[in-house]
């Protein structure tokens, strides 16, 4: 059984007059608890099908099925609500809420989106910030922390609502080697712990290594998939 | 909910300059409009106060047809002795008035043996007539504040253009509605401060000389020109009004016609379009204070949304519903609104307070260095707080229903 089951996908949008099509014929299927990494240059398509995976965009033809539901015919207040419940999200720029402490940013999804009661909320952010490593650093605002501490703090966030997937668009981008390596280690250990999927894009090849399963894209065409093990049933 | 004004509040404060530039707009434009209301209320009262109290009273009774030829004083259109006890009767059962005071007026000439001029005269039983205008009173500037018999209070101008003093005997001469002329000795017991308006230049006399300059037939024939009502609630003004003219409708003359026709001050003197041109700037300066509110908090919150794109595209993506993102931006607006209202309350307040405490003075037409008492009222402070956050909301309203039905995959994108 396939968390992600897309088949024939296609993408077009207008880049001024010119009609770009982004993504053609792409299928594929991805099992709850992969750990997933769409590789390929700039315009290749990862950021488009990550998006379409994501419910923030639509493919002009094909079929896409997240967690069992046709997410093709979900309109903009259901998109919202399936996005709450399963997916979370973690961006190259971790696009953290700067008003709000590291504590907060991760409550967030649970008190805005989801309306959890104020015992639950404490009780899996505390458990998140100490997975993560940040229980010291709670009462920060994100312009306090470092970027690696920040995406830590995005992938606490994305994490928080329990959600069959989360997905990362380039979330090493902005970090040194280094601390990119320990975010996706971070990453591998949150899916072990949690049984999430993780999904992430990236060009960076030594980053790469670290999937179980490669899927690489070209000029917006599927040209390969690569398992290394782990739960390789994608 | 409360999570949703702590982040408004915290975005409010996360651009403090301009969240203080517009927090301080609307607080100037609340003080304007509170100390306009309160100033300009202080004289309009004061204003309606000294017409009515000193002159013409809250509401007047007139025989059907007087007002229209009022200029004239027409002694043909004085109501009749037996009309009279029909209006007194319904008059003396109204709870709501405190006195009503009944009047010969009459125009005649003034002599003072030397040279003769016109004057307009009240006949009016004094105490009557000084409970139903009590501030007539303080106008008598010279003399007994009491008026007896054979005695006049005459207006200071007339005083001092015929060179007449306190105690001189002067005559009056008049010609009643038969036509037949009559005069009589008077000692002037009064001189009158002059007042703006009509009524201004009118002399006193006591009600029973009046009778006999114009030869009635006594008390029992006597007819008099209007009556003149005072309220014990100047507020109940329109309400009493509507009632005691369906009582007076009621009374009708032999052919099946209403004796009496009813007016209040507003009908009678002509300040009252200066009251009403002291609302409309009143209007039209809370008009100003509306569009101060909307253009600043429209342009702040239009300012907040485009900065905040891409914080919006994240709510959105982590599953924020429109509507919530909606309320976070109007919530901020309504924030800065109160913030702005209560501050400008306070500050409008503290203002009036100084401006009592400065005791500033100015004319009003004769009266020289009246007091400014400038007050305001606890409903016009809750109506401009409600208007303005109201404003607030609505100017809110467009910027946060474009940040509601942003696009997550473009505001993400945005740089």
């Amino acid at each position: 059984m396939s968390l992600i089951a897309a088949e024939g996908i296609d993408k077009e949008y207008q880049a001024g007059e010119v009609a770009v099509k982004a993504l053609k014929g792409i299928s594929f299927e991805i099992a709850p608890a992969s750990f997933v990494s769409f590789i390929g240059p700039s315009g290749s398509g990862k950021t488009t099908l990550l998006n379409l995976i994501g419910c923030l965009d639509k493919p002009t033809k094909g079929q896409l099925k997240v967690a069992d539901t046709d997410v093709l015919h979900l309109d903009r207040k259901q998109s919202a609500s399936f996005r709450g419940s399963n997916i979370g999200f973690i961006f190259q720029d971790f696009n953290l809420i700067p008003v709000l402490t590291v504590y907060e940013n991760i409550e967030y999804p649970l008190l805005m989106v989801q309306s959890a009661p104020s015992s639950e909320r404490k009780k899996r952010v505390t458990a998140l910030l100490d997975a993560v490593g940040m229980i010291d650093q709670k009462d920060k605002y994100p312009d306090q922390i470092s970027g690696g501490q920040k995406q830590r703090v995005a992938i606490a966030r994305a994490l928080v609502t329990n959600p069959k997937l989360v997905l990362a668009d380039e979330p090493t981008a902005n970090l040194d080697h280094k601390t990119a390596y320990m975010v996706i280690e971070l990453m591998k250990t949150m899916r072990n712990e949690f049984k999430t999927t993780f999904i992430f894009s990236t060009h960076d090849q030594k980053i790469v290594g670290e999937a179980e399963i490669i899927y690489m894209l070209e000029d917006g065409e599927m040209k390969g998939k690569e398992v290394k093990g782990g739960n390789n049933n994608g | 909910m409360g999570n949703l004004f702590k982040i408004a509040i915290r975005n409010l404060l996360r651009y403090k300059r301009r969240t203080l530039l517009t927090a301080s707009l609307i607080t100037i434009g609340v003080v304007f409009v509170l100390v306009f209301i309160s100033v300009s209320g202080s004289f309009k009262n004061l204003m309606i106060g000294q017409i009515t109290d000193s002159m013409i009273g809250h509401l007047q009774v007139h025989r059907k047809g007087y007002v229209a030829s009022i200029e004239n004083l027409p002694l043909n259109l004085n109501i009749k002795s037996g009309a009279i006890t029909r209006l007194e009767n319904i008059l003396n059962k109204q709870p709501e008035i405190v006195a009503y005071s009944p009047r010969i007026k009459f125009g005649g000439m003034f002599s003072n043996f030397v040279e003769t001029t016109n004057i307009r005269l009240n006949g009016v039983y004094p105490d009557k007539e000084l409970k139903s205008v009590p501030l007539l009173a303080s106008r008598v500037i010279e003399g007994k504040k009491i008026l007896d018999k054979g005695g006049i209070w005459i207006p200071e101008l007339l005083a001092k253009g015929m060179k007449v003093k306190l105690g001189d005997t002067i005559v009056v001469v008049a010609t009643n509605k038969d036509g037949s002329v009559n005069g009589k000795q008077f000692v002037v017991a009064g001189v009158l401060e002059s007042a703006t308006g009509p009524g201004g230049r009118d002399g006193y006399i006591h009600i029973e000389d009046a009778i006999e300059v114009l030869r009635m037939e006594g008390m029992a024939g006597m007819e008099i020109s209007e009556v003149a009502i005072r309220l014990k609630d100047f507020g109940s003004l329109n309400a009493f009004s509507k009632k005691l003219d369906a009582l007076l409708s009621k009374e009708l003359n032999q052919q099946g016609k209403p004796i009496f026709e009813l007016h209040t001050w507003e009908k009678l003197s002509p300040f009252f379009t200066i009251a009403r041109m002291i609302d409309v700037m009143t209007f039209f300066i809370k008009l100003m204070l509306i569009a101060i509110v909307l253009i600043s908090i429209m342009n702040v919150m239009i300012m907040a949304v485009y900065e905040r794109i891409r914080e919006i595209g994240t709510i959105a993506a982590i599953g924020t519903l429109p509507g919530k993102i909606l309320n976070m931006f109007v919530i901020e607006g309504f924030c800065l609104g109160i913030a702005g209202a209560v501050i400008g309350n306070i500050v409008g307040i503290a203002l009036i307070f100084m401006l009592n405490i400065l005791k500033l003075t100015y004319n009003f037409g004769q009266q020289k260095g009246i007091i400014l008492q400038a007050s305001v009222n606890p409903y016009d402070l809750v109506v401009i707080s409600v208007t303005v956050i109201i404003v607030s909301v609505i100017a809110s309203l467009q910027p946060a229903f474009k940040a509601s039905r942003m696009e997550p995959i473009k505001a993400l994108r945005h740089v």
